[in-house]
Parts: structure tokens; sequence; C-alpha cells
């Protein structure tokens, strides 16, 4: 069995301009030791849906009102929100980094006490554990001078920094899941890779389940070794990495992959970009979302609503047409 | 650090002395003989010309006022703060006995609208939306709208005259007799701490409410924290920014209210003092009062300043 399982979740937003469906029965698992990407690009709904697998939506306006989210067997869906059992998964079990290294970090407390707090919560160690405990984290992640840093505070360190101590934050508690929501978009290019590279030791060393998010598909590739894709609120193919890169079956994931440079293309050939814009998630309509921008569409599409998740050969494709024709 | 207060305090030094050099000068603009206060006549034609000059003389109001101002100011520097024409005493003297009495007041005052109106806007911003909000964001508009003096009046009339639970007037020592020290202060403390509470809690749900949608506040939910300690620890500091520069402020309309409140419950402290002193054209007294509330002033905006650095790391002092 999974470790995780999220069935048909849906996350509603109750906006002055209408219901957005930003979450619309969205299914995926991850193993045990098992990497993990979700691919999409920004408003489709990925880190959403992350964010409701721990009850971290605001709400209002945000609800989740569907699907279950099953962890070791309990649906953390039936927890109440900000109750124990919820706050005992959060860090302790399941642990999500963020975007923006910046200004996730609370300004005002030092490294240590931001650390520690979790140690002190989650393991029950004393100051002096929590010290030892802090700073042996900060070296694994390659803070140098880590004893005098753990004193320091967040504005005293780079954006790469940052993230670093966000993941030894994260990961301080040996998590059995640990969610990476962009965790590397607001960073530069080479340290990007080292942050990744970072990661996949960490989760290696500890024995934890990773869920990459981001849109950037050269970091799936590298590193998942199942992916998601989503669109609009939705999974529209899922698979291996190998799969998905190799044979892409829903119109939107091989659009995607055309606009991706690639080593092994002829020299000269242009990218290819998706015509059109992602859809307005207000009121949307029955029919396929990626209709619009399908360059392969039948008119099957136009009269049916959108097809669920059926199995071609491994991969999981939410589409009427066979592409590979 | 250090040097940022030295530096500070030097800067301190002259704005007291512009300070009390623009009082001094305003004093002697006011129509009004403080002659008569002295010599305790009503009527400056009864007096002989003799007499006059001479107590002009035995005051040195005979000088300029520039030679009168950096007489006094040399004076200070020693010790000397000048003697009152009313009461025949030392500034100094008189200034020590009532000066207690308004920092009991404004110490009480201040800390009843820090913690209080701190807390309420902790709660409206939190509960936001809920009743909780609506209570807390009623009761402090309400507190920063109503004037003091009518609610000092109003008070007086009910809980003093009709429900007679507590004393109309006057103060006593908490040290002498505590409740009855707390009996006479509840009303005056309550009107000078209401606009300022109302402020605080106003500014306080303002600032929380943004802090509490910023990613470091996701964060510590993600880490399982519970609300108390997310709100407590990871948002109060934060928010309280904004806040401390308003409280910093404060203390002069604390001052400024003691002035008003001392005269409606009879309480001799030096808002009192002061007013008596402008009246009756008591130039020592009303310099000395200056100059206390202005380095109590100048020291509490500094105290502000550096508490920035205490919240807030980031603060650098250089």
């Amino acid at each position: 069995m999974a470790l995780l399982t999220v069935e048909n979740l849906k996350t509603y937003f109750h906006t002055d301009f209408g219901l957005v469906k930003a979450v619309d029965g969205v299914s995926y698992e991850i193993n045990e030791k098992e990497i993990i990407g979700i691919v999409g690009e920004s408003g489709c709904g990925k880190s959403v849906s992350q964010l409701s697998t721990l009850q971290l939506i605001t709400s209002p306006p945000g609800q989740i009102v569907d699907g279950k989210v099953i962890f070791e067997g309990r649906d953390l869906l039936q927890f109440s929100a900000n109750g124990s059992e919820m706050r005992s998964i959060r860090g302790g079990q399941i642990a999500i980094i963020f975007q923006e290294p910046m200004t996730s970090l609370n300004p005002t407390l030092s490294v240590f006490q931001q650390i520690g707090e979790m140690l002190e919560l989650h393991l029950k160690m004393d100051k002096e554990m929590q010290r030892k405990h802090s700073i042996e984290l900060l070296k694994q992640v390659g803070i140098p001078d880590a004893e005098r840093r753990i004193d320091d505070y967040p504005h005293q360190f780079s954006g790469g920094m940052r993230q670093r101590v966000m993941i030894a934050m994260a990961l301080s508690c040996n998590p059995k899941i640990l969610i990476a929501d962009e965790p590397t978009t607001a960073v530069d290019v080479t340290t990007q890779a080292q942050l990744l590279a970072l990661m996949q030791n960490l989760v290696n060393q500890y024995n934890t389940s990773l869920i990459i998010v981001t849109h950037n598909l050269g970091v799936v590739a590298r590193y998942a070794e199942r992916i998601y894709v989503m669109y609009a609120g939705r999974i529209v193919e899922s698979g291996t990495c190998d799969d998905i890169f190799n044979q892409p079956k829903h119109p939107y994931t091989i659009g995607l992959l055309k606009c991706v440079p690639r080593l092994d293309e002829a020299e000269g050939t242009k990218l290819v970009p998706i015509e059109g814009l992602p859809p307005n998630l207000i009121n949307m309509p029955s029919t396929c979302a990626f209709l619009p921008r399908c360059p392969y569409s039948i008119d099957k599409c136009r009269e049916e609503v959108w097809p669920p998740l059926k199995r071609v050969n491994g991969q999981y494709v939410s589409c009427y047409v066979d592409t590979r024709r | 650090m250090i040097t940022y207060i030295i530096k500070r305090l030097i800067q301190a030094v002259f704005i007291l002395l512009l300070l009390t050099f623009i009082v001094y000068g305003v004093m002697r603009f006011v129509p009004g003989d403080p002659l008569l206060m002295y010599l305790g006549a009503t009527d400056i034609q009864a007096l002989s010309p003799e007499a006059l000059d001479q107590a002009r003389q035995e005051l040195g109001l005979d000088q300029g006022i520039l030679v009168q101002y950096f007489k006094w100011l040399g004076n200070v520097f020693q010790g000397d703060w000048g003697k009152s024409f009313h009461f025949k005493a030392d500034v100094l003297l008189l200034i020590s006995q009532r000066m207690p009495v308004t920092i009991y007041l404004g110490v009480l005052a201040f800390f009843f609208s820090s913690t209080i109106g701190i807390s309420l806007g902790i709660i409206a911003a939190v509960r936001r939306g809920k009743w909780a909000d609506t209570v807390a964001t009623l009761a402090a508009n309400t507190a920063i709208t109503i004037p003091i003096f009518w609610l000092g009046i109003i008070m007086i009339l009910i809980f003093g005259v009709s429900l007679g639970w507590l004393p109309i007037a006057g103060f006593t020592s908490p040290f002498d007799d505590f409740w009855l020290s707390t009996k006479k202060l509840i009303m005056p403390v309550i009107c000078l701490m209401i606009g300022s509470m109302g402020s605080n809690a106003r500014l306080t749900r303002t600032s929380m409410l943004e802090v509490i949608r910023q990613d470091y506040i996701r964060t510590a939910w993600s880490k399982g924290l519970k609300e108390r300690v997310i709100i407590l620890k990871h948002a109060l500091k934060n928010s309280l920014i904004p806040v401390i520069t308003v409280m910093g402020l404060q203390v002069r309309f604390i001052f400024g209210g003691a002035v008003l409140i001392e005269q409606v419950f009879a309480i001799p402290g030096m808002g009192r003092l002061l007013v008596d002193a402008t009246f009756g054209k008591d130039y020592m007294v009303v310099q000395g009062c200056v100059l206390v509330i202005g380095i109590i002033v100048v020291l509490t905006n500094l105290i502000v300043d550096i508490s920035y650095g205490w919240l807030d790391p980031r603060v650098r002092y250089d």
C-alpha cells in the first residue's frame, strides 16, 4: 500500500468573482522512499493540492469540499484543521518547503529558534539537544560555520542559504514525506542544481519520500521516478518519468515537452510554444479545459465532458484522442 | 549601539535647550505680571514703585530675557532650578513632590492602554469578521472618539455621585492606603488610557492582519505549531513594530492628558502644578515642569528606537 494516497481531492475558493475550482478531483499516491514530480503551469492547482493535504488552506475563502488523504491508514481530512492530530502530522510526519526562501522564514526569530521549536514540539528535545541537533542539521545542508550561524537571523543569509535552512528545518523531525513546493524557483540556476542534489541526498539518507512540485520539467526529469501532469485543477497525465518524456500522450504534455530545449534535437530546431492562455478557473465549462488550446481536438471533445483518466500502456491519460497516431 | 545612544543623548540636549528657550520666550509674551503673585497683591497700583523694583531685582526680572534664560540654565546645571514665585519654594522640591503622582498615574495608564489595547487588537485580528472582532473594533473606535474631560465628568456623575462607588477626587499614595489609592485612581486612569488603548487596538489589529497572511506564518502552521504559539511567538513580535512607534508618541498624550485629568479629579500632580503655574505666571515652575516633561518624552523616544532593534533584528544602529 502506498504511504500517502490522495483520492478525488477537491479544493474550491469562494471569491467575489465566483467559485474557483483550484483543485478539482485530483488523485495521486506516493510510496515509501519514492520521489514523484507534480508538474504544471502557474495557477494549475499544484500548490493548492499540496497545501490541502496538510489542511493549510486559508478558510475562508478556501474550502476542501471533497476527497480523501490517506496517510498510514488514516484520512487526514477527517482531522480538524488545527487540532492536535493534524498538528502532529504537520512537520512531524509530513513536512513542506515553500517557494519563497526570502519570505518563508520569520525575520524576527533566529534560525535556532525556528528549527529548535520543531525539535521541541515533535521530538521533545531539551534546549541543549535542540542546539546540538540544529547545528548538525545546518552542517548537513551545507551551511559553513554552523556553530556560529545558528544564532543568526534569516536576513543574514542569502536566498540559497535560506532555502538550505528551510530544508534543514523541514527534515529536522525526520518526516516520512517531504513536499517541496517549487523549492528552487526563486534561486539562481547553479543554486537550483545544488539544492536539488542536496535534497535528493538527504531524502535517500533519511528514507523520506519526496514530492517535487514544479513547473520546471528539467527538474523532475532528473530526480522524479513518477510524474503527474496537472492542468486547470486536474491531473491530465501520469506515468513513469521515462514514459512521460519518451511517449507523452496528453496533448498538453506533448506541448510542454515541445517548448523545452533538448540536447538530442537537431541544431536549428525551433521551440514550439503552446498557443493561447491557461483557462480562467472561474465558471469553467464541463468540457476539457485544454480544448481551446488543443491542436488535436476532435468533435467528441466539444460534445462530451472532460474525460476521466484512463490507462494507456502503463500511463494514465485524460483525453479522448489517441495522440500516438 | 553605545555610540548610537550617546549620539541620541547629545541630540536630546539640544532639543531640550530649544524647548526650554521657546517656552521661556513664550511665557514672557503672555500678558500679566508675576510680581502680583509674588507679592500676594491683587492690584498693582496699590504697590509703591520702590517695592516693585525691589521685588523685580530679587527675582532677577530686571535683566534682559536672554540674560535671565542663561542664568536659569546655568543654575539648572548646578541643581538650582529656581524658586516658585507663588509657593516661595524650590522648584526642584515642588516637582519632586508632584512628579511621582503623575508618573504613577501615567505608568498605570500606559500599562493598561498597551496591554488591553494590544490584546483587543490581537483578538479582533485572529477572529476577524466574527462577533469578537465586531465588539473589539466597536470598543476601540468608541474609545478613540470619547473626549476624556467629558468622560471624566460623566464617570464622576455616575460612579461617584449617583452610585457612590468611587471617590470623586483626590489622590492617596498607594504606600499609605493601597485600596483607597486604587479606588481613587480607577476613573483618572481609565480617562487617561482610553484613547491610547483604542488606537493601540486598531493599529495592532491592522498590523496583525497584515502579518498573519505572510509566508512565514504559513511556514509556522506547516510546522505543526499551536495557534496560540503562532500568534504570540511568530506574529505578535512582527506586528508590534508599528504599534511601538505609536506607543512612544502616546507618552506625550498621556502627559498632556494628565494636565486635564488632574484638574478634573483634583489630583496634586505635575499636570496640575503646570496649569496653576502657567495661569499664575510662575515662570520658574513652568520652566522646570517643561524641562522634566521634555526629558521624559525625549527618553521614551530613545527607548522606542532601541526597542525596534529588540523587536526586529534587521534594524541596525549605525
